[in-house]
């Protein structure tokens, strides 16, 4: 009998030449303090990760956090972003100057219509596939039930191969099974009001359902800070309440 | 109704075009006749002169029924020029055309050679302009005045003078000739001759470079053919690199034996003559055809023309190997546009514009860019322009306080919402210099009161009221622009 321990060993050994193996997207990036605390550093470059609309009324929401984790994982390489013709006429096209006023720039962006969801996904598979981008957001129209645990796996195989992050966005899909790194949920949330009632800084109920790395799903509100492209804590009281009259000593 | 053409045995029976068909049917009684489809015909006759690419770029029209060929430069597959001419003639022949082919040194003496030169299905072949002598007689002598083309009324009018053939015409001086009937005469004359040299007008703008392959047995399996226009394009690689140029677009003609052609085109985003590119964009083009490649009974010609081509320098490899992420991009876009078409393939655009659709747009990713303004926006304001926008606008009902007040609740997509906080107006004027009369009053066109709401949900919408109340419209509409993140 051979001692346990050394098989144990050989069985590590071998575990470790299944697993698969490190692409050069071995890396987090960073979203902002409060939620790479709770990730455990930020999310995987390199890895598949899934953005839902809550509701459909969500999808702008959504479609914004999107762009957000994609603006983190870029830097300052192109994003690309892949449409579906249906979805361009339920929730409109991308508007650029939007686009600049959550922080991104839109010259960056390379934008893809696709007459169908599953034209959508092999675009989206080929974008994937190419070295050299910063990060992809692919969005079937709905909840694309297309987009099925083979096609997500192909989608991570490629990102695992060329170290880039990609997103989907897609409608309500927890009925569907994906091979995606993390799952969030993304709804509206009411902002924190500026001076004179306004609407203020964009605001989201993020809901971490499923974490491939084991974090327990946890839920939380934020609100996106464009200025220093992270997420922050809603502050309660904000800095624009002071009355018109102090602002203006305040100023001189 | 009169009969517009006759078959050969209708010809033979005395029926012409020109009769009426009561006429004819009462020479014929079972004359088989159908309805004139001048469509058709030019169908049939574009048809044909794709498939007469396969002797030349250089194919023009000459409606309703005549094909001009330039075949200057394109006999090096022939013996000569006859040779060409023969396989042309048998091609159509087995078709079915009854044909009047001729062949000269110009358009124009072809021309009237082939329309009014004699019998049918002859091949004539003129004289080359450097063996032209007054003793051989330049012009066809049987040709009639009417091979001039000068109408009715001027052909008669040379009838009348006596003069019935080129030969009358040439062997007089041309200055009374002008005078009586027109340089027009003259010209034309001049031209049938052979003296004056007119180009033809091609149908497709002939490409600066193309290579061609011709096989004695017809092929059809596609890998050979792929393997055929990669053969192509490494020869279309050695001459684009001795002109310092790369193509941007690429046609390949596939010939077929019974005389249909099938083209495939692709585009890239920058000059490229590399093989492996060219044949993967090939490959993506059969690909992404409804129907795939028939071959029938195989293509006898395979064709590739480099459409247009750009400047393109010698290329240097990086030492590292690394990923140019410009290149990787662009060769990106450039399979994706060749998949799903050019338009499918955007970037986003800003025009200098306030009006909200006209600031920002999309256009397809290989358009010159128009950049966005690099200044980032205010530090602390939140964001001022929808991510999502409607185009166009989605209309909505509106509940206000008062008619020009801010919205208090909004009904869209069959949704009630309650607005809890908003802002606004941000007022935009309509764009008055670009109308005709817009520097008159109420004819600059609406303007637009832009808000940004949320509501209970905290969903974040921009809505604009169309029409200043009570100024510009009674009782404005409102619409949703566009969706915040």
């Amino acid at each position: 009998m051979s001692d346990p321990n050394a098989a144990l060993m050989r069985l590590k050994r071998r575990l470790e030449r299944l697993e698969r193996p490190k692409g050069r997207g071995a890396g987090l990036f960073s979203l902002g303090d409060n939620l790479d605390v709770r990730l455990g550093g930020g999310l995987a470059y390199g890895a598949l990760h899934e953005v839902c609309a809550a509701k459909t009324g969500d999808h702008a929401t959504a479609s914004g956090f999107a762009l957000m984790l994609a603006l983190k994982a870029a830097g300052e390489k192109p994003i690309l972003w892949v449409r579906e013709d249906k979805g361009e006429r339920l929730n409109g096209h991308l508007y650029g100057p939007g686009l600049a006023e959550l922080g991104a720039d839109p010259d960056r962006f390379i934008l893809v219509c696709a007459p169908d969801t599953l034209s959508a996904l092999r675009a989206g598979a080929d974008i994937v596939g190419t070295m050299g981008l910063g990060a992809v957001v692919i969005e079937p129209a709905g909840a694309a039930q297309a987009l099925d645990l083979t096609a997500s796996r192909k989608l991570v195989l490629a990102a695992e191969r060329t170290g880039i992050a990609a997103f989907i966005l897609r409608g309500d899909a927890s009925r569907f099974a994906s091979a995606a790194s993390t799952r969030w949920q993304v709804a509206a949330a009411p902002s924190v009001p500026l001076s004179g009632d306004a609407p203020g800084h964009t605001a989201l109920t993020l809901d971490l359902v499923r974490h491939r790395g084991g974090i327990v799903p946890f839920s939380t509100l934020l609100e996106w800070d464009r200025d220093q492209q992270l997420f922050r804590e809603p502050e309660t009281l904000s800095r624009a309440v002071l009355p018109p009259a102090e602002r203006g000593q305040m100023a001189a | 109704m009169r009969i517009v053409a006759v078959d050969e045995s209708a010809e033979a029976l005395g029926i012409a075009p020109g009769m009426t068909l009561a006429d004819a049917r009462a020479m014929v009684p079972d004359l088989l006749s159908l309805p004139h489809d001048p469509a058709a015909n030019a169908r049939l006759l574009e048809e044909v002169a794709d498939d007469c690419d396969r002797y030349t770029p250089m194919v023009a029209l000459d409606s309703p029924d005549g094909l001009l060929l330039d075949i200057t430069g394109c006999i090096h597959f022939w013996e000569d020029e006859n040779d060409l001419v023969s396989d042309l003639a048998a091609r159509l022949a087995t078709h079915g055309f009854t044909l009047k082919l001729a062949l000269a040194e110009t358009p124009d003496k072809a021309r009237a050679l082939a329309r009014h030169g004699g019998e049918q299905l002859s091949v004539r072949r003129g004289v080359p302009p450097g063996q032209v002598n007054e003793e051989r007689s330049p012009y066809q002598p049987a040709l009639p005045v009417a091979a001039l083309d000068l109408g009715a009324e001027k052909t008669t009018a040379l009838h009348r003078a006596g003069l019935y053939t080129l030969h009358d015409l040439a062997t007089r001086p041309s200055a009374p000739l002008a005078a009586r009937f027109g340089m027009e005469a003259v010209t034309k004359l001049a031209r049938v001759l052979g003296q004056e040299d007119v180009r033809i007008t091609p149908r497709r703008v002939p490409p600066p470079l193309f290579f061609t392959q011709r096989f004695a047995e017809p092929v059809a399996r596609t890998p050979y053919i792929l393997s055929v226009l990669e053969t192509l394009a490494e020869d279309a690689q050695h001459a684009l690199r001795e002109r310092h140029e790369g193509g941007r677009q690429f046609r390949a003609s596939l010939f077929r034996s019974d005389g249909a052609v099938h083209r495939l085109a692709i585009e890239t985003g920058a000059p490229t003559r590399d093989p492996a590119l060219i044949m993967r964009l090939f490959n993506e083009r059969i690909d992404a055809l409804a129907d795939p490649l028939d071959p029938g009974f195989g293509y006898d010609t395979i064709r590739l023309d480099v459409a247009v081509t750009e400047p393109l320098g010698a290329l240097q490899a990086g030492l590292e190997g690394d990923v140019d992420v410009g290149q990787s991009l662009a060769g990106l876009a450039d399979r994706l546009a060749t998949r799903l078409g050019r338009q499918r393939v955007r970037r986003f655009a800003s025009g200098n514009s306030h009006i909200p659709e006209c600031a920002g747009f999309t256009l397809p990713a290989d358009a010159p860019p128009l950049p966005f303004p690099k200044d980032a926006p205010d530090p602390g304001e939140p964001p001022l322009r929808p991510l999502h926008m409607f185009d166009p606008p989605q209309r909505i009902e509106v509940i206000a306080e008062v008619p020009d007040g801010p919205p208090r609740t909004f009904r869209w997509r069959r949704e009630t919402h309650i607005v809890i906080t908003h802002e606004g107006p941000e007022r935009i004027a309509a764009e008055w210099w670009r109308k005709k009369r817009g520097h008159e009053p109420g004819e600059a066109g609406l303007t637009r009161d832009y808000f940004r709401v949320e509501d209970r949900d905290g969903r974040r919408y921009w809505l604009f009221r169309h029409g200043l109340y009570g100024a510009e419209k009674p009782n404005p509409d409102w619409y949703v622009h566009g969706l915040f993140a």
